[in-house]
């Protein structure tokens, strides 16, 4: 068995572990230069850094740098995200069980065209997008540009469509007598919903979860229109390519704020790596 | 007393917040967008106020555009060399984690993320890598090409497109190997072990076993990887920025400047909010036919077991 091993497997695993290298050569770059001068990241990328302890130092120097306003580009980050990802599971959700457990011609025509804005790309969107904002905000008084309310209002239109799909298609496998003997014993509609199948939902929540909040994450054209250039609130994809566009050729401070913007990911994928994993793929392709 | 109460309150309050974000967020934007192709639309008038008319204006003058059109032509060629890179990359990698190394998850882990850190950032990381690290490994190996700064694969634009396909290709790969690791996970035992037994080389055994049985996943992975590489952007703007320049049609112009960021330069960068609304238009309806000839034919060569 051994040796079978061996004659059959070494070649593979060979090249699974070159391979292995070549992938995360990349990161392994960006690691070892964030913590140098500039003067040694251009002589010599490819070495070890002479002090590890200049990483911490130009991470703090970028957190608390008001040129990067790398914190409270974070905090914004977190609130977006947050905010969007609860909005989105609750809302969605729920439309797609009254969508589910209502058969009618109408009902499943609003699904039908949630279905087909599936295909709208973003791009024929969003120029009318920006001056509509403008429009509403003349109309309602309430800011929609440059504001987290307009961004997340916005993550909700084109995240929304996806998670109904996901929670309808759930929903429908969950067998109606459960709901039926809630209602029998005094359940009202919206609190069979909260109370008896919101919790079944659970598995297609982390789906939506891992999902949208990698892609709300890491969003850069969404924000950069709505958020705009030159804004308080940013992103952090926004703030590093503010920086990196402002300080060309500092690799030592762009390749440390790359650093600290992935490492939240990285973690989070360490952590529960077989629930992304299974979660981004389910979501596509369905 | 059901059937009455089936568009109840109930129904039209939890559909009511998703009902208004689509409303606000898609439909409005979607048809005002439609609209103003046809106008002189910009960013600076007011809708109402100095909009007017002009029918199909707009487009006929992108069609004339050499700059769209060269976008255009490179975004066919990207999209076609990412999705083959892709694809060949990641259904090798799909092979290889399916055997019985020691080490598969790892692999397969490590493989999947680049797919979770955002294209933006991942441009950036790879231009340090091509302009610093790759003349250095040059210069250690004593490889005079890579060392040489007039090679560096984002210094013309020709080479430029093919780091973008690099990177997309690492980015993206590990996502679709999971798809097919998926796959091949469902071709039955018995039909590997016979084609062992009948002595079939594995060339064969590839052709006609196990791509036949993995169509569906193709039909999968070539429409998320079209899609994907033909709406690149953030990639674009940290890698290339649209540069270095190349000549088209007699016209010096962005060298690398796909669709995506073509249709945002034009309606940002030239304020020509018109202009690029209908080649925003043009991009839709391009994307939704390839896609949707792309799925039919693969469609019709899925195998059923």
């Amino acid at each position: 068995m051994k040796t079978r091993y061996f004659t059959r497997l070494l070649g593979p695993e060979a090249l699974a572990v070159a391979l292995f290298i070549v992938f995360l050569f990349p990161f392994f770059i960006v690691l070892i230069n964030s913590g140098k001068t500039p003067f040694e990241i251009t002589q010599s990328p490819l070495t070890f850094p002479s002090d590890w302890a200049k990483i911490p130092q130009n991470m703090a120097l970028i957190w608390t740098s008001p040129n990067v306003q790398y914190s409270s580009s974070f905090l914004s980050s977190v609130i977006i995200t947050v905010v969007s990802l609860v909005l989105l599971n609750v809302l969605s959700s729920q439309a797609a069980w009254v969508l589910v457990r209502t058969k009618t011609r109408l009902s499943s025509g609003i699904f039908l065209m949630f279905v087909a804005a599936m295909v709208v790309p973003f791009q024929i969107v969003m120029f009318p997008l920006l001056s509509w904002f403008r429009e509403l905000t003349v109309l309602t008084g309430i800011r929609l540009l440059r504001t987290y309310t307009g961004l997340i209002l916005a993550y909700i239109g084109f995240g929304m469509s996806q998670c109904i799909f996901l929670f309808h298609g759930f929903i429908k496998s969950i067998p109606l007598e459960i709901e039926e003997a809630a209602t029998i014993d005094g359940c009202r509609p919206a609190q069979t919903f909260y109370q008896i199948v919101f919790p079944i939902l659970r598995p297609i929540h982390a789906t939506v979860v891992v999902l949208n909040g990698i892609w709300i994450w890491n969003d850069y054209l969404l924000p950069l229109l709505i958020l705009g250039k030159g804004n308080r609130v940013m992103t952090i994809p926004l703030a590093v390519s503010n920086f990196a566009g402002a300080y060309v050729k500092q690799w030592d401070l762009i390749l440390t704020a790359i650093l600290m913007a992935m490492i939240p990911i990285v973690v989070l994928f360490l952590v529960a790596q077989r629930s992304i994993i299974r979660g981004m793929v389910a979501g596509s392709i369905k | 007393m059901k059937r009455r109460r089936q568009h109840g309150a109930v129904f039209w309050l939890f559909l009511a917040p998703v009902l208004l974000a689509f409303l606000l967020v898609i439909v409005v934007p979607f048809f005002l967008g439609a609209y103003y192709s046809f106008t002189n639309w910009s960013a600076t008038a007011r809708a109402g106020e100095t909009l007017k008319l002009i029918g199909l204006a707009n487009y006929a003058r992108i069609l004339k555009d050499p700059s769209f059109l060269y976008s255009f032509l490179i975004t066919a060629i990207y999209t076609v060399l990412n999705m083959i890179a892709i694809n060949v990359a990641s259904f090798g990698l799909a092979m290889l984690v399916t055997r019985a190394l020691k080490g598969r998850n790892v692999y397969r882990a490590s493989f999947f993320v680049p797919n979770l850190i955002g294209g933006l950032i991942l441009g950036y990381i790879w231009q340090f890598i091509f302009n610093n690290a790759i003349p250095s490994i040059g210069t250690a190996l004593g490889i005079a090409a890579w060392a040489n700064p007039a090679n560096l694969l984002l210094a013309k634009s020709t080479t430029a497109l093919l780091a973008m396909v690099i990177v997309g290709t690492w980015q993206y790969a590990g996502y679709i190997m999971v798809i097919y690791v998926a796959a091949l996970e469902t071709i039955p035992h018995e039909l590997i072990e016979a084609s062992f037994i009948d002595g079939v080389s594995a060339w064969r055994r590839l052709r006609a076993i196990t791509i036949p049985l993995t169509r569906q996943a193709f039909t999968v992975t070539l429409f998320l990887t079209l899609v994907n590489s033909f709406k690149q952007f953030d990639v674009n703007v940290s890698l290339t920025a649209g540069g270095p320049s190349a000549i088209f049609a007699g016209r010096p112009l962005y060298g690398t400047e796909l669709l995506a960021m073509n249709i945002y330069n034009q309606g940002l960068r030239s304020n020509d909010m018109a202009g690029g609304q209908a080649r925003a238009v043009v991009f839709f309806v391009v994307l939704v036919i390839v896609s949707v000839i792309q799925v039919a034919l693969n469609k019709r060569r899925e195998v059923e077991l």
